[in-house]
């Protein structure tokens, strides 16, 4: 793209600006000055992104910008500027508490930018090696920020997520390595072989056999990061132990990230019909993590444990409508995403600071949220109310997509989906009952919240719950066709 | 190609799995890591072998990374971590070294069955390597979850990766970028867990993932 004479390449803006900022993150010492600077490049990261949509440079053997990855990329950067405001709110209260030194906010910062960095180079890599890689670096940044406040649990969380999340990584390249087998006898030796546009469009004469083989590594493998139960271990612990914008990020963004890897393979697959069709197996993974998650969400006591579970229900059903497959489905994956990236990230915002304001992360210990926070307890309602799929808020209608989609191919299955959904429900409002309303507890201390970034994504949820822009329904329903 | 190159690249490759059998049943930290050294050795040799008679030049600086990194230097930095940290005398497994033994085998057998029966079309030498790398890849695996031990976890989920090096070799004209990722990552991963082990010793006084898992779970 030129602009007055300029030269001005915004994929290069997105994957450059991050790690530009993470340099100067790391070396400047003010954190108010630092927090802002954050702010700052997430949203230059952003405007490059949203430029995409203008000017997309052609795919090179190693990136890739089409209207796929577009949409994750302008989520991941969006989620990524508001989470930047939430988070210089966040961190300036757990400065004064003394929980983080500036040493250790520094390292936040550096990190957080370079966890920006990894997933924007995962979203638009066009290599299949590039991307594994990128996704190994997005790994290694939030296992050191999980870790970050060195408590017990916090170690700990840090210590399962590393040797699970390693194990998932490694269980994918194999899986790429075997795509790379598959393709080398067709595509030729080389580059070529493992450029994703190219095998997508060669993947018909690929060998079926080793296909099948590299797509169960790889669901396994990117599955574990998207939390697919049973490989679902390291997510609750991961995201109650990290600091808030953390969860938010992981459970907003880092999911998304890998979905969308398992995504591109799914692609590759429907392209060889010899191949077997993914589809069962995700829709398979996808019921029993909504299923399991469901009935995990009564037993919690900690409140980011409870969102976590919330996370991987919600995984699930994504992971179940692109398994479903068809314009409607994957319509309605889309849709789910995008809503539950934004909800999602929204109530960790109205949970972190209600953590803070409480100092305990105990649903017991706190309680008359409405009554001490009415601003702060009435924002996680309406978040949770959008979480837990009522109307109507947008969460709602890609819910009511997915089950109706569903029933009219495989009434079974709805029912299961269906099931799930509603067992989550009661679970969530059974806790929320006791967080948001009752005797008031713990400290009343007026809370130095930012509210926007909150209030931001809610009412985008609601905005899209009410009415959805004919151009937005058009994109994803173009989208949804490349999914095939 | 001919018989005899074949030949070393098939011993070198099995004798990467037996070398991932060795490790099984060491029960002592500091045996362990001088196998896990021969592990790296053996890996150094069968990707220079690969090297040589692919006549792909760039595999030799991986086998070099294999060499110098894997089997040299953090051998020799774990040594002197588990001396430091005064555990060097005894680790304990969860699984005794019979059925430890029983499971390796089955998934070595289970890897042959998988990987043979899809690999018609590749070409021998990339067949073999690859039903290798997928043992050496899953005995990693039971290592991991057969020990307590942070350290002897660590060292599976090596051999593991040296595991994926095998098989990213083996695959013919595979690109430099993903060997030279994978030793990255390994160096990234190594320095990852060094920064761990470190701040586990400093609130722990203990790598025993059975004690740091007593901390887990909901806050009660």
């Amino acid at each position: 793209m030129t602009i007055d004479g300029v030269t001005f390449n915004p994929l290069a803006g997105v994957l450059a600006v991050p790690v530009v900022a993470a340099a100067l993150l790391a070396v400047l010492p003010d954190y108010r000055a630092t927090a802002r600077l954050n702010v700052v490049a997430t949203t230059l990261t952003l405007l490059c992104a949203l430029s995409l949509f203008f000017g997309r440079p052609q795919p090179t053997p190693y990136l890739l910008v089409d209207d796929l990855n577009g949409t994750f990329i302008v989520l991941t950067t969006f989620v990524g500027f508001t989470t930047s405001i939430f988070s210089a709110s966040y961190i300036g209260h757990e400065l004064e508490t003394g929980r983080l030194t500036p040493p250790f906010v520094r390292f936040y910062h550096a990190m957080y930018q370079v966890l920006m960095f990894a997933m924007n180079l995962a979203l638009v890599a066009n290599n299949i090696g590039l991307m594994w890689v990128a996704i190994e670096l997005a790994t290694l940044t939030t296992v050191l920020m999980v870790g970050i406040y060195r408590t017990h649990e916090a170690l700990e969380a840090a210590w399962k997520y590393f040797i699970l999340g390693s194990v998932g990584i490694a269980l994918a390249l194999f899986g790429t390595i075997l795509v790379y087998m598959a393709a080398r006898p067709v595509v030729g030796e080389g580059l070529d072989a493992m450029v994703w546009t190219v095998l997508v469009r060669r993947a018909g004469d690929f060998d079926p056999a080793l296909l099948d083989l590299a797509f169960v590594f790889l669901l396994l493998g990117y599955g574990t990061k998207v939390g697919l139960a049973p490989l679902h271990a390291w997510l609750p612990d991961a995201h109650a132990e990290g600091p808030t914008p953390i969860s938010a990020v992981l459970s907003g963004l880092l999911l998304n990230v890998a979905l969308y890897a398992l995504l591109r393979f799914k692609m590759l697959l429907a392209a060889n019909a010899a191949a077997l069709a993914p589809g069962p197996l995700m829709v398979t993974l996808g019921l029993l993590s909504l299923v399991f998650a469901a009935f995990m969400l009564y037993r919690r006591r900690d409140i980011k444990r409870l969102f976590a579970y919330s996370s991987i229900e919600h995984m699930g059903i994504i992971t179940f409508a692109f398994g479903m497959g068809g314009p409607i489905a994957n319509f309605a994956g889309l849709l789910h995403m995008t809503m539950h990236s934004l909800t999602k990230s929204a109530i960790f915002f109205a949970v972190g600071h209600v953590a803070q304001v409480k100092g305990t992360q105990r649903i017991a210990d706190m309680g008359g949220l409405t009554e001490t926070h009415p601003v702060l307890g009435w924002g996680l309602i309406l978040g949770v109310v959008a979480i837990a799929g009522l109307p109507p808020l947008g969460i709602f209608m890609s819910e009511f997509l997915v089950v109706s989609s569903t029933f009219a191919r495989a009434p079974l299955l709805a029912i299961i989906l269906v099931f799930g959904i509603l067992v989550a429900l009661a679970g969530l409002f059974l806790r929320l009952n006791s967080i948001a309303f009752g005797e008031p507890r713990g400290p009343s201390a007026k809370a130095q919240a930012s509210y926007v970034p909150m209030f931001t994504h809610l009412a985008l949820v609601l905005a899209a719950g009410i009415y959805m822009p004919p151009a937005l329904v058009a994109w994803f329903q173009n989208v949804a066709g490349l999914l095939g | 190609m001919n018989g005899i190159d074949f030949d070393i690249a098939h011993l070198l490759a099995g004798s990467l799995v037996l070398v991932s059998f060795l490790e099984l049943y060491q029960d002592r930290l500091y045996a362990l890591l001088n196998i896990y050294a021969l592990h790296a050795l053996v890996l150094a040799a069968s990707v220079a072998w690969q090297a040589f008679i692919q006549d792909a030049p760039h595999l030799y600086v991986t086998a070099a990374i294999a060499l110098v990194f894997k089997a040299i230097v953090i051998p020799v930095t774990l040594h002197r971590m588990i001396v430091r940290l005064g555990i060097h005398r005894e680790i304990e497994q969860v699984v005794g070294v019979g059925p430890a033994m029983l499971a390796g085998m089955g998934l070595v057998a289970l890897s042959m069955v998988v990987m043979l029966r899809v690999t018609h079309g590749a070409d021998p030498l990339a067949r073999e390597d690859l039903a290798f790398a997928l043992a050496v890849v899953l005995l990693g695996l039971l290592m991991m979850v057969t020990r307590r031990n942070a350290v002897s976890q660590v060292v599976g989920f090596m051999s593991l990766e040296n595991g994926l090096v095998l098989a990213a070799t083996g695959a013919k004209g595979m690109p430099l970028v993903v060997e030279i990722s994978v030793a990255f990552s390994i160096l990234i991963a190594f320095i990852v867990i060094g920064i761990f082990l470190f701040r586990i010793r400093e609130r722990f006084d203990t790598v025993d993932v059975q004690v740091i898992d007593r901390f887990r779970g909901e806050r009660r």
